[in-house]
């Protein structure tokens, strides 16, 4: 590249706000048009995690970070088999990375697995935007497509379907089941249903000895059982949880059954339906990898990843009684008071909102694994005892 | 878990005077730990005895003790407070050492003084080099990760050799055991060196053993900033990457906030390593840094060192988020949690989170090797710059860019204007940017501009290749810019994206610097100001903490009040200092207080001033003329600007007077024109000429015939001097011609640009600072301070007493007369500092500066009157009579009609001649002259002289001492002042050495003295040592020694240098003798006690209103 063609050789994109606000910017990663959600994303690390998270499925992801793609893309660091994000916005993608872990430079990746982006736009004005409009509907248009009327591509985002109502878990999960051994001994097995789960969620559990079986969303109790489960695990998965009829169903048959039952983020949704709670759209979403929540049985403080725009409406000051018996909430995000998590006092089931999982994100909350297998082992010992 | 009950009182220590590795950030730390005590109903007890920080103002602590920072004087504060508690994590390794002995001597016990914040166990796990060893063992553990430099111990060079091949080859460092200061070690990169360094380390070493460790040079470094509370609840404050890597101490890195190049999993992993090496190392409360080395090819983390204690490094990160973290760790240090504490910025969230910036933070060092031209100026794991300027941009290019603009040094910025080099100079340039120094970076653009590639400035530099891919992208944004055929809206908004200044632009395309603002603005080129808020807009920001970026929306939100823009003075360096922040704040202060809406503008990341909390509005931006023009813009699409401050901040605010009022900024106060008839010679000179004042000869020169001439004229020895410097940078006295012609060769950069001013030098006589306010009818004498040395050393070098205790009532009366007549012909509105010499009867004035002065907190402080929140209210049109009406100034008198028994300050600065060496390893000279040289001050305040004095070499560089040897050596016009005080000394149980001059004297006098040779006469017959040897020896415990003129100043400064490098307290005047007697007297009878600035004050007012 000569020093004088630099500027005349971008290709021009633009960012199309259902509002009508529009952004203008360089076309990143793959050219042509997208649309999704637009909502902002805090991590300072972790894009690669980000961008093959399959909650993020049919949304546009905004960094609020500026340098993206500095450390380039390895092959250890996907969270699943693909890039789900429907389209990427970030200010200054990296020339060139440095990592000694990088196979290959950020935006070849985003280009080869046609991903439209755009980068160069005031992703901080476009943050402070959504965080006051809510998360919207956005289009991202690059090369020909940018330079197209605006009223045009104002319609094509107008036209694009809700997040409100979207049952996408079905779009990113396994079709196929699959298992991923124990590392070391086995001491457990869990079925793990798939709403958009992330390979480090299994990593997490084989780290402690389980083994686990991961399952379609569209399994069924059969399917669950069948493999003969110590415990049940509810993954995160985009979407709005309202419409997760078929999830809410299967669950609700195990925690009849009182098998030992985890879940995050969607899966919480999931159990709070379960229980009769209803769920949320926040105005924007919790989705950054620094948020403090307590855990309102020991009055610690984490520091944890979010990723979730729907939250359950439960109760915070007092314990709920439902069909499967007591139920408290166990974590709250200490910025909006947003429900984290629950637990059932009278059966072997908790979930929470965030990612202890954390990839990326910290490892504050790994404890939370721990507590799967102490509950497991409870239930174990006592139909032993018994 | 809410507050703890049984803390009442608390007890702060502070870092003492600035000196190079502690310095303004402690008096942020520490202001804003001791209010957030004082908030929260504790009774809060203060030592410090820096008087230029804003932690000592008499408002911010309930007892305010200016006392030597010893062990010896906060035992005495404690024995007379008795605090409930000790909080020692806020002033430095000082306040850390000085709690650390208090509990070992058992005082805390004795006292029940509960330390809090860090436990001695966690202090001395976090500082022993061995027991943190274990620390990173237990971590690697408990987690997986993390681990020390790998080490082998040997016995033998076989043991050496093997050594090497374990550690897995050269470079390796070798640490002899058990030697003095580290003597014997080094880097060894072949075999030759490792035989050499390695044989004369087992040859060193008492018990004949090496430490052989692997190198980690060139390695990748970080830093993480985290605080615990007593929940054992953990955040990550911020990550700093250095862009420098291992082996260049973090303080002299250029350094990145947040850490640029880790993917999350190692991220990650740095902060499992951090969270557990805190818990490890069992800081319960408060915050702590801990660095690490990554090894670039594998990732390999090596866990360098941790500091149980707020540091340099929290200050920065505070100023980079926005999360205040001495603030926090003073609640958490008394019983509060994370999540109990709200997040300032938001006011809804609380501090239990990590911030998350959506901005980059780039931190430039500033150092002073043209000060210390002997110093070896190579930057190695020893920290050498004396301040620093942060940055914050919406990218890595245009926060670089901004801060090396803001670290206000020529050639600090990237120039493009001349050619490129040729593909010929690139490995000349290499090899030169491969030694880490000043200005690295510049040289690095230079190799890339001669055609390096990006894997060559790599080797060369090990800088990470994302960096240097930053700088290549700078250098294609240079080239697009120098290619153009014209400046384009397009263009011109890419550069100002990258961060290229108007001046840099100017420069490519051979333009003038205006003219380029011009073409930029008439095409709508303008920054916009986004805000530091910790959460990347996630949350809404109620603190305006602003930031210029080159982006699309602003977030300057319009305002009712008149606002008032003040200038800082920018990164610390030596002759601007922290005191000019100190105004800078206190008009912050006083005019917010009167209504004011108060815009502060400031790129120094130590500073109170650039604390969120100081004024309603923070521009954390370089102070250049584009930057600031463009703040006054947005300012002005706010609401109202009742006008710029610029005599607060010291020359780099005056510097921009004149063109900011050329474009129209009103300036308040003193006139740039005022300002202006000061600086310049011709003009000043009328002015005196018109009030009958009487001036040393001088003259003007451009040339070396024209200063040849000048000088003949005058009289050797001359004074030279380039003109508009502060702190004399550049200042000698010259004794003859061929003297003058070399300092003209020498400075001709400095020559080139301004004229050269000769004065008269002034032998023998006394200097008088005094600092006054002026309002255009009324003269407020601040303070008159008497120098306690001779005239000829740089004032801010000097010791100084305020009352001044020779001078009579005359004295002051013609002292008035000349402030006054001097303030009103320049046209003060404000402050003004003048510096006399009183030489025979003759009141001669050395130099007036229309402006705040260095000694204005130190005045302040000694007189209890607040000099530089009145100065900011005359510039806003108040007059004297108001604030003295007000309560402000007081309602009679002023600084020169102090009452009898008020107490005495003594002023003495400090010097950094211990932290630089040569090339060789040698100290550096000494020699103290009219170029400033000090760091920093201490203030020692009493009701008696002697004892003020004493307290102020105590703080300065160690007690006196009350037995020992004295080396007692004056000139000749001394002899007979020094006969009593060394009568007195021989009371005191000294025994006297002298040379054979004084011992004469002495003898003849009845007092008996050692004669001892002196250096010029080397070493005796009999192997008899010179008084540099002895010095040198330890043999010496006090030194007497007053310059005889050219010849014998030399043998002097030898002495002196010596007496530095032993930390002997060496007295150069018969005065600061006989003011050390009554000290040692003092000290002796045991009648040294300690008093709070608030017990001074009340009973200098009441004194006042007798």
């Amino acid at each position: 590249m000569t020093a004088t063609t630099r500027t005349a050789e971008r290709t021009p994109a633009v960012l199309v706000l259902e509002d009508g606000r529009t952004f203008r910017g360089q076309a990143y990663g793959a050219r042509g048009e997208t649309v999704g959600e637009a909502v902002f994303s805090t991590g300072m690390t972790g894009y690669q995690e980000t961008l093959t998270d399959p909650s993020y499925h049919r949304q546009l992801v905004v960094m609020t970070a500026p340098h993206i793609g500095n450390t380039g893309v390895n092959d250890e660091d996907p969270e699943s088999r693909r890039i789900w994000v429907a389209g990427y916005v970030v200010r200054d993608p990296a020339r060139r990375h440095s990592n000694w872990r990088a196979r290959r430079s950020l935006e070849d990746e985003l280009t080869a697995q046609g991903v439209v982006g755009i980068s160069g736009v005031d992703t901080r004005a476009l943050t402070r935007h959504l965080r006051e409009r809510g998360a919207m509907r956005a289009g991202i248009f690059s090369g020909a497509e940018a330079a197209a009327d605006e009223a045009a591509l104002l319609a094509r985002v107008r036209s694009a379907p809700q997040m409100a109502g979207a049952d996408l878990a079905p779009e990113v999960a396994t079709t196929e089941p699959y298992v991923v051994p124990a590392i070391g001994e086995k001491r457990f097995t869990v079925a793990a249903v798939d709403l958009g789960i992330k390979g480090m969620t299994p990593h997490r559990m084989a780290q402690r000895g389980i083994e686990v079986h991961v399952l379609p969303a569209t399994a069924t109790l059969e399917d669950v059982y069948a493999v003969a489960p110590d415990g049940v695990f509810f993954s995160n998965g985009p979407g709005d949880p309202a419409t997760a009829d078929h999830a809410v169903a299967l669950m609700r048959g195990v925690l009849e059954r009182s098998t030992p039952l985890f879940g995050i983020c969607f899966g919480n949704q999931i159990l709070g339906r379960a229980l009769g709670f209803g769920t949320f759209k926040l105005k924007y979403g919790h989705r950054g990898i620094n948020q403090p929540v307590k855990d309102l049985t020991t009055g610690k403080v984490e520091v944890t990843a979010h990723n979730h725009g729907f939250a359950v409406d439960a109760p915070l000051d007092r314990v709920s009684d439902t069909p499967y018996g007591r139920v408290e909430v166990s974590h709250v995000c200490l910025n909006d008071d947003v429900v984290e998590g629950l637990r059932l006092l009278d059966r072997p089931a908790f979930s929470v909102q965030y990612h202890p999982e954390a990839a990326a994100g910290p490892h504050d909350a790994a404890y939370l694994f721990d507590r799967f297998t102490s509950l497991m082992n409870t239930v174990l010992m006592e139909g032993q005892r018994a | 878990m809410p507050k703890r009950t049984d803390i009442q009182s608390v007890l702060v220590i502070g870092s003492g005077p600035i000196v190079i590795g502690q310095a303004a950030e402690f008096d942020y730390s520490g202001t804003q730990a001791c209010r957030v005590l004082k908030a929260e109903g504790l009774r809060v007890i203060l030592v410090n005895s820096n008087p230029a920080t804003i932690m000592t103002d008499p408002e911010i602590a309930d007892a305010t003790y200016i006392e030597p920072i010893t062990p010896e004087y906060v035992e005495k504060i404690i024995a007379k407070e008795r605090p409930d508690a000790l909080l020692p994590t806020l002033g430095g390794q000082t306040a850390l050492n000085t709690a650390i002995a208090l509990h070992e001597s058992g005082t805390l016990a004795a006292h029940g003084v509960e330390l809090i914040g860090a436990s001695v166990e966690a202090i001395a796990k976090g500082e022993d080099r061995e027991k943190f060893k274990g620390v990173v063992e237990a971590v690697r553990q408990a987690t997986g990760h993390g681990e020390s430099a790998r080490s082998v111990i040997c016995h033998s060079m076989d043991d050496v050799l093997a050594g090497v091949t374990e550690l897995g080859g050269y470079p390796v460092v070798v640490r002899p055991s058990f030697t003095m200061g580290g003597a014997g070690s080094g880097f060894a990169h072949d075999e030759d060196e490792l035989r050499r360094i390695a044989g004369q380390g087992l040859a060193l070493s008492p018990t004949t053993e090496v430490l052989l460790e692997e190198s980690i040079l060139g390695w990748k470094e970080y830093e993480l900033e985290l605080m615990r509370d007593r929940n054992d609840n953990v955040v990550v404050v911020c990550s700093i990457e250095n862009l420098d890597p291992m082996g260049v101490h973090t303080g002299d890195s250029i350094t990145v906030a947040p850490a640029m190049t880790l993917t999350d999993r190692e991220y990650q992993i740095l902060r499992d390593i951090g969270i557990a090496v805190i818990r490890e190392v069992g800081v319960d409360t408060g915050g702590c840094n801990i660095q690490f080395a990554v090894d670039p090819d594998d990732g390999r983390i090596v866990v360098i060192e941790m500091n149980p204690r707020v540091s340099r490094s929290s200050a920065l990160a505070s100023k980079a988020t926005g999360f205040p973290i001495a603030k926090i760790a003073a609640r958490l240090a008394i019983g509060y949690t994370l999540d109990e504490i709200p997040n300032d910025i938001t006011e809804e969230t609380p501090a239990s989170f990590e911030p998350t910036l959506d901005y980059v933070v780039v931190k430039v060092p500033r150092f002073a090797f043209e000060k210390f031209p002997a110093a070896d100026s190579s930057l190695t794991t020893t920290m050498k710059s004396v301040g620093e300027a942060m940055a914050i941009g919406r990218n890595f290019t245009e926060a670089l860019q901004k801060a090396l603009r803001s670290v206000e040094k020529k050639g600090a910025p990237f120039d493009f204007s001349g050619a490129p080099g040729t593909p010929e100079e690139v490995p000349g340039l290499l090899a030169t940017a491969a030694v880490p120094t000043d200005g690295r970076l510049g040289t690095v653009m230079a190799a890339i501009r001669a055609g390096a590639t990006p894997e060559q400035v790599f080797e060369a530099t090990r800088i990470d290749p994302w960096f240097v891919d930053q700088l290549f992208l700078i250098r294609e944004v240079a080239d697009e810019l120098a290619a153009a055929e014209q400046l384009t809206a397009e263009l011109l908004a890419e550069a100002k994206r990258h961060g290229f200044s108007d001046a840099q632009i100017a420069g490519i395309r051979d333009l003038r610097e205006d003219v380029v603002r011009e073409v930029r603005h008439a095409l709508g080129v303008r920054p916009v100001y986004k805000t530091v808020d910790t959460c990347a807009a996630e949350f809404a920001a109620r603190t305006p903490y602003l930031y210029s970026s080159y982006d699309e929306e602003t977030e300057v939100t319009p305002r009712e009040r008149p606002a008032v823009i003040i200038l800082g003075s920018g990164p610390n360096r030596i002759g601007q200092g922290i005191e000019f922040d100190y105004s800078c704040v206190h008009a912050c202060f006083a005019l917010s207080e009167a209504g004011y809406e108060t815009v502060m503008v400031n790129c120094n990341p130590e500073t109170v001033s650039t604390d969120y909390d100081t004024s309603d509005r923070l521009y954390f931006e370089p102070l250049t003329l584009e930057d600031v023009l463009e703040i006054v813009h947005a300012e002005s699409q706010a609401g109202p600007i009742a006008g710029v401050i610029v005599q607060l901040g010291g020359q780099t605010p005056l510097g921009l007077a004149q063109a900011l009022k050329d474009n129209g900024v009103p300036i308040v106060g003193t006139s740039p024109e005022a300002i202006n008839l000061a600086e310049e010679r011709g003009a000043f000179g009328r002015v005196l000429a018109e009030a009958g004042l009487p001036a040393p000869k001088y003259g003007t020169a451009f040339s070396f015939d024209e200063a040849k001439a000048i000088a003949a004229g005058i009289g050797y020895p001359v004074m030279v001097r380039p003109s508009y410097v502060l702190g004399g940078r550049g200042m000698r006295i010259v004794y003859d011609e061929p003297s003058l012609a070399e300092y003209l060769a020498q400075h001709a950069g400095l020559v080139s640009e301004h004229p050269v001013l000769i004065d008269r030098f002034l032998d023998d006589a006394i200097e008088i600072d005094v600092d006054a306010l002026y309002d255009g009818t009324e003269l407020y004498l601040g303070g008159v301070m008497e120098h306690i040395e001779e005239a000829g050393i740089h004032s801010g070098d000097s010791a100084c007493a305020l009352p001044p205790i020779t001078l009579g009532g005359h004295d002051i009366k013609r002292l008035r007369a000349s402030t006054e007549a001097i303030a009103a012909g320049v046209g003060v509105r404000g402050l003004i500092n003048i510096q006399f010499a009183l030489a025979g009867d003759i009141l001669y004035v050395l130099e007036a500066n229309p402006r705040a002065s260095r000694t204005v907190p130190f005045t302040s402080k000694a007189t209890a009157v607040p000099l530089a929140k009145a100065a900011a209210r005359i510039s806003l049109g108040a007059t004297i009579a108001e604030l003295r009406a007000e309560g402000m100034l007081p309602a009679h008198g002023d600084g020169g009609t102090l009452p009898l028994d008020a107490p005495i300050s003594v002023k003495e600065a400090v010097m950094p001649w211990s932290r630089f060496r040569d090339v060789h390893g040698r100290g550096v000279d000494t020699v103290l002259g009219p170029e400033m040289r000090s760091t920093g001050e201490v203030m020692g305040i009493d009701s008696a002289f002697g004892t003020a004095y004493a307290k102020s070499q105590a703080g300065a560089y160690g007690a006196l001492p009350t037995k020992g040897r004295a080396f007692v050596s004056v000139a000749n016009r001394d002899k007979r002042a020094m006969i009593f005080p060394a009568r007195a000394l021989v009371e005191h149980g000294f025994e006297l050495l002298a040379t054979s001059g004084t011992a004469e004297v002495l003898k003849r006098n009845g007092i008996h003295a050692t004669v001892v040779r002196k250096q010029i006469e080397g070493e005796g017959p009999n192997g008899e040592p010179t008084i540099v040897q002895l010095i040198h020896e330890g043999q010496v415990d006090l030194i007497v020694n007053t310059p005889y003129g050219t010849g014998g100043r030399l043998d002097g400064y030898d002495i002196r240098t010596a007496a530095v490098a032993r930390g002997i307290p060496c007295l150069t005047t018969v005065q600061a003798l006989a003011a050390a007697v009554q000290g040692i007297d003092a000290l002796t009878r045991g009648e040294v006690g300690v008093r709070a600035l608030q017990e001074h004050a009340s009973q200098l007012v009441e004194a006042r209103n007798r």
